[in-house]
């Protein structure tokens, strides 16, 4: 069931965080559930061969 | 002087872990500057900005690792990047970690998140955005660089599925009684707010919780959102949600200002909105005659602070009627200690509501002056690193952030520009604003310090004294401690304000 923005700011949060680690950690220490992506540039962040596999999805 | 660089492939570490490796390198003696980046072209382009080039960069792609150093002389450059291993230690490389790396598998982990949370460089932001979109999740997106027609092109997405996007560029928001990114630590309360302006969320919240009330929820939408290209969609839906909130019984927005269009388009809706609202719109003009039962204006954060707290029941608790009678007795004390060449005013700001708020409030004091985020654009300062008369910089604009770490974070950018400034013989008065929470330094006051003491002695030696005034946004819930952060400033000399209205009011008054 996708969430919707009413959901949002009315019920306790649950995150998936891309990036920036310390944002996870500060969100763990508030007691909210959380998944930490330790994100990497798809193919090696070549924009052209990125550009080609999502038209390939 | 010499220079070097080394690039490592496929080595990718997010922003605030370079930084790190950055500041330890820095204290190597030595070594000048160094930068410690992913090969994104953004990155590149800094590099060239600072005279470095070398081959190796042409190849480099943003999962690249690039160390550039620029040291007195070669053998130092020679045994800092030898020794590299050394600085990048600690640090995990992303890809060896268990955790998992895209946000497909974050969300096989976690089916029901309603949340995404997007930190991931500009260039790949909005695709991960839209990942986020269609799987059905709300995003706060604090990637920076992410260009206007995406941040459209996203916006209209969410609206279509009901969703949320705080950002590009949102630095903050509260949701549900949770800080994201840079928030302070604040209470629950029936407060609502919507902000495109990210420190000035921050300072409006903190300002709340001071006074003893709390916050329901406090959505950033992105500095861009009010503009007339985007109108103001995440403003607009924030504004909607608060509204059918039932924990939320008054809102208040606060924004730099808004594209024309957006705005009346704004104030109308405000007209038909169920819950009073509080518009603090800096730096634009809002019609008088825009003033009905649900509505009031705010012409600073401060005002829109006592506006809320006066629609609550409670008493004001700033002075938003300017300096007060033992703030003039320091007016004038600081005014007489000033050798004659001493005239000019500087405010270097890690928040760039505060850059656009102080020119607001000197502006309204006839005093005119010049910034890199002017709100008369008569006054653009034509080089950001070079100061003219009366000068306000955000250090936060992207001039100075890409490839290099926010002013909050760390505070060697703005420690460099204290001294620079204090150089110049003609400045009277330096402006600063600190800002807590989370995810910021951890000791803010304390980097910039020395670089505080340096410039008031610097001055003394002159026949002058130089005039400190400073900010602190926080509350006594922050990890920073916001009564130490401000006993430190005392200690050293500097008039200290709870807000930067009051801190910005008191430099009019000085220069008057």
């Amino acid at each position: 069931m996708p969430s919707t923005t009413d959901a949002l700011i009315q019920e306790p949060l649950i995150v998936i965080n891309l990036g920036l680690k310390a944002f996870a950690d500060s969100l763990e220490q508030q007691q909210v559930e959380v998944v930490q992506v330790d994100w990497i540039p798809p193919a090696g962040g070549d924009q052209a061969v990125i550009d080609l596999l999502d038209q390939l999805l | 002087m010499a220079t070097g660089v080394i690039t490592r492939r496929n080595q990718y570490y997010d922003s605030v872990f370079l930084m790190g490796v950055s500041k330890r390198i820095s204290g190597f003696p030595g070594v000048q500057q160094n930068a410690v980046l992913m090969g994104t072209d953004a990155n590149k382009e800094v590099l060239s900005s600072l005279g470095i080039r070398d081959p190796q960069l042409d190849a480099a792609q943003p999962s690249d690792l690039i160390v550039a150093v620029i040291a007195d002389t070669q053998a130092i450059v020679a045994d800092v990047l030898a020794n590299l291993d050394d600085y990048l230690a600690g640090g995990v490389a992303p890809s060896a970690t268990a955790n998992p790396h895209t946000f497909e598998d974050g969300l096989e982990q976690k089916p029901n998140a309603n949340l995404a949370v997007v930190s991931v460089p500009g260039e790949f932001a909005a695709r991960e955005a839209r990942k986020a979109l269609d799987a059905g999740l709300n995003v706060f997106l604090f990637s920076d660089h992410v260009s206007i027609e995406d941040e459209l092109a996203i916006k209209q997405l969410a609206a279509q599925k009901k969703l949320l996007v705080m950002g590009p560029g949102c630095g903050t928001s509260i949701i549900n009684g949770v800080g994201i990114g840079f928030a302070n630590v604040v209470r629950k309360g029936n407060i609502g707010v919507v902000a495109a302006a990210g420190t000035g969320l921050q300072e409006f919240t903190s300002q709340i919780h001071n006074a003893g009330l709390g916050i329901s929820n406090a959505i950033g939408t992105g500095g861009d959102d009010p503009s007339d290209y985007i109108g103001g969609l995440t403003t607009f839906a924030a504004l909607a949600a608060l509204e059918r909130d039932p924990q939320t019984e008054l809102i208040a927005i606060v924004s730099k200002p808004p594209g024309a269009k957006t705005l009346a388009k704004l104030i109308e809706r405000i007209r038909n909105c169920k819950k009073p609202v509080i518009g603090c719109f800096l730096g634009a003009h809002v019609d008088p005659q825009a003033q009905f039962e649900n509505f009031r204006r705010a012409s600073t954060i401060d005002e829109a602070v006592n506006l809320a707290l006066k629609l609550s029941g409670s008493k004001p608790a700033l002075t938003a009627k300017g300096p007060t009678s033992a703030d003039l007795q320091r007016v004038t004390q600081e005014r007489s200690s000033w050798a004659p060449e001493q005239k000019y005013l500087r405010g270097l700001f890690a928040g760039g509501t505060f850059c656009y708020q102080s020119q607001q409030i000197l502006l309204a004091s006839g005093i005119p002056v010049y910034s890199n985020a002017p709100l008369d654009k008569n006054y653009q300062l034509s080089d950001p690193n070079r100061s003219r008369e009366h000068t306000l910089v955000d250090m936060g604009a992207d001039e100075y952030t890409v490839g290099r770490p926010h002013p909050m974070i760390y505070g060697a950018m703005r420690k460099q520009r204290i001294l620079a400034e204090s150089d110049d013989p003609q400045v009277a008065i330096l402006l600063l604003d600190f800002i807590l929470g989370y995810n910021a330094s951890t000791d803010p006051v304390g980097e910039l310090l020395d670089a505080l003491l340096q410039s008031k002695r610097n001055a003394s030696l002159r026949g002058g004294n130089l005039t400190v005034v400073a900010s602190v946004c926080g509350t006594d819930g922050d990890p920073q401690g916001f009564a130490v952060q401000m006993k430190l400033l005392r200690q050293a000399g500097v008039h200290v304000f709870q807000t930067n209205a009051q801190a910005a009011s008191f430099c009019a008054a000085l220069l008057k």
